[in-house]
Formats: C-alpha cells, sequence, structure tokens
C-alpha cells in the first residue's frame, strides 16, 4: 500500500470509530444509565459553533492567512448574500442557489471592472 | 403518517417516504460532497468509502476541506469526533424506544442515525398507537438515506473528476455557503446567537495558531458562550430539537 493509501485507511477507519463510538453507545445505554441535563445543554451548541468557526475564516480570509475586507472579495460578499437568503427563506437548496450564483458572478464582474 | 394496519413491510415503506422531503435536501450536499473531496485530494474510493463507513454528512464534508488543508490524520478525526457529538442528542431521544431491541438491531441503528432519520422517525415513535414495528419505520429511513448518500456521493465524485480547476467553478464556495445554510436556521433565540458570533470572531483572530487549533478553540468558546448566555436568556425549547439539514 502506498502512503496516501494508507493514511486515507487510517482516517476513514478513525472517523468511522468515533462517529459510531458517539452514535452507538448512546442508544444502546440511555435508560439504562442516564447523562446529565448539563450535557445536553451543551451538545445543543456543537454544530452552529463548529460549523461557524469553518466558514467564517473561509469568508474573511479566503487565501487562509489575511483578513480581506473588500468589495472585490466574492467570498465575503456572496457569503453575506447567502447569510440574508437562508435567514429570510431557512431554504438550503435556495441558499446554495442564489450563493453560487452571486460568487460566480461577482467574481466575473470584479474580474471586468476592478 | 403512520400506516393504517402496522407490519414490518408498510412501516419499513412508510419510514422511506416520510424521509423523502429530508433526502430531496441532502441530495445536493452529497454531489458537492463527493466533488469537493477529490477536488482536495481524495482518492475516488476514499471519498465513497467515507460515505460508507463513516456516513455522516457534515464530517464527511469538514474532513475532505481539513485533508486540502494538509491537516494530520490525528486532528481529522478529533475534528469528525467534535462535529458528530450532536448525535449523542438523537441518540439520547430516541434510546428510550430502543430497549427492548437486540443488538443486531442496535448496532446498524446506531451507525444510521442521521439528523434526517432522527428528525423522519421521533415522530413516529412518540406516536400514541403502540405498534411493535416501528423500528422498521426508522430502518426504512435509514435504508433510504444511505441508499441516496451513496449515489449522491458517487455521481458528486464522477463529475469532480471531469473538473479540471475546481476553484475555478467555485466548488470551494460550494462548501462555505452549505454551512451557512445549515447554520442560520439553527439560530433560533439569543444564546444560540451569542454562541456563533463569538465562534466566528475567535476563529478569525484564533486562525494563526498551528494545525487548525484555532477551529477547535473557537468552536470550545462558542460552546461554552451558549451555555453561559443561557443564564441572561433561558432557554426553554426542547432539548433535542432538530433543525438540520446534514
Amino acid at each position: 500500500m502506498s502512503d496516501l493509501m494508507t493514511r486515507e485507511v487510517i482516517m476513514i477507519l478513525g472517523m468511522m470509530l468515533v462517529t459510531f463510538g458517539v452514535r452507538y453507545p448512546v442508544l444502546a445505554l440511555v435508560g439504562k444509565i442516564d447523562l446529565p441535563e448539563g450535557v445536553f445543554r451543551a451538545l445543543r451548541y456543537v454544530p452552529p459553533a463548529v460549523l461557524t468557526a469553518i466558514t467564517v475564516p473561509a469568508l474573511f480570509m479566503p487565501d487562509g492567512e489575511h483578513v480581506f475586507i473588500s468589495h472585490t472579495n466574492a467570498y465575503l460578499v456572496a457569503g453575506i448574500v447567502a447569510v440574508i437568503v437562508s435567514w429570510k427563506t431557512k431554504s438550503l437548496v435556495l441558499t446554495i442557489l442564489i450563493g453560487m450564483a452571486v460568487f460566480l458572478g461577482w467574481r466575473w464582474l470584479t474580474g471586468l471592472i476592478w | 403518517m403512520p400506516p393504517s394496519i402496522s407490519t414490518r413491510r408498510s412501516e419499513f415503506f412508510a419510514g422511506a417516504r416520510a424521509t423523502l422531503p429530508l433526502i430531496l435536501g441532502a441530495i445536493p450536499f452529497g454531489i458537492i460532497y463527493g466533488a469537493v473531496a477529490v477536488a482536495n485530494g481524495l482518492s475516488p474510493a476514499a471519498a465513497q468509502g467515507m460515505s460508507l463507513f463513516v456516513f455522516a454528512g457534515s464530517a464527511q464534508f469538514i474532513a475532505a476541506s481539513l485533508v486540502g488543508d494538509g491537516l494530520s490524520v490525528g486532528l481529522i478525526i478529533l475534528t469528525t469526533f467534535v462535529v458528530n457529538l450532536r448525535h449523542a442528542l438523537y441518540a439520547a431521544s430516541l434510546a428510550p424506544f430502543m430497549k427492548h431491541l437486540p443488538q443486531r438491531w442496535l448496532i446498524p441503528l446506531g451507525f444510521w442515525l442521521t439528523d434526517e432519520s432522527y428528525a423522519a422517525t421521533i415522530a413516529r415513535f412518540n406516536a400514541p398507537d403502540d405498534s411493535p414495528y416501528k423500528h422498521w419505520f426508522y430502518f426504512g429511513s435509514a435504508a433510504a438515506m444511505y441508499t441516496n448518500w451513496q449515489i449522491c456521493t458517487l455521481i458528486g465524485i464522477l463529475v469532480g473528476q471531469q473538473i479540471p480547476d475546481p476553484q475555478g467553478w467555485g466548488l470551494d464556495f460550494a462548501m462555505v455557503v452549505t454551512f451557512i445554510g445549515i447554520i442560520m436556521p439553527l439560530i433560533r433565540n439569543r444564546p444560540a446567537l451569542v454562541s456563533v458570533i463569538v465562534a466566528g470572531v475567535v476563529s478569525v483572530l484564533a486562525n494563526g495558531l498551528p494545525n487548525k487549533l484555532g477551529l477547535m478553540v473557537a468552536a470550545l468558546l462558542g460552546i461554552a458562550a451558549g451555555v453561559l448566555a443561557e443564564i441572561a436568556w433561558p432557554v426553554t425549547d426542547p432539548l433535542v430539537a432538530v433543525e438540520e439539514n446534514a
């Protein structure tokens, strides 16, 4: 096996174990043992906090290093539009379609004008 | 929509049908995942293998982007763990209905637990009738989700391989915009807003930390901020509520 293949196999096995390790034991054990309510309170903030921590740098730091706040930053402009669309419509599909259209259109326009 | 006469078969298909609207939402997500994964350097086999063996949309997406960033395998696995912690909520909510089931049911149902199947199934479990086959409803829902996810991943991989320059097509932004569409509906009260703002600000400030640790720091501080904000603005929602698409 090549190094890359080994790396991918280990990654998938590891991800499988931790994912199953969260889902299955709780399903099998709760009712037999109780988890404190505080744990569940904290868990509710996991999805929005994690996803935000991934998304915000992608919008404000498209090169991965420097904060770039400008109308020529298509990631930021389309990201703001997507936030508004999602907030108003709650539709994932509309958010993706309009966000992508604005991103590609804005990048094309900024290439032409600025 | 419980079937009028409950049999294993009727519950199975009712579960699959009840999950259909959620499956429609997962289709673009699965296709984009497959395309992003190969664009970021995962082999097609690994991209499909992740869907087959891990089966966790958001976590797969994030792992694919972290592979693109060149992050170590250990940190990718750790991030997967944190992202999937929310499944403990769903599992705890379903567990009381599964007490009587043997391991040969608990293991696959545990593996197949997703946001979508939880959302589609919990109402069936809570329905007043005492059908002994409600777990077949879950089985139908999960089987439909799983099958769809594999097909969408494959389509995404094939599409991704045809695109020589994924950045040029904005595929890297496709993931970002998908996440925005998942996050926004989750912000339903002030503590959630506080959590998201803190996570967002810290993620930029802590971006320079090595090994993408800024991501973990920002997420943990965001979670802590949300919990603390509940002191000022108590949250009355039920503890387990599904409102996302991943």
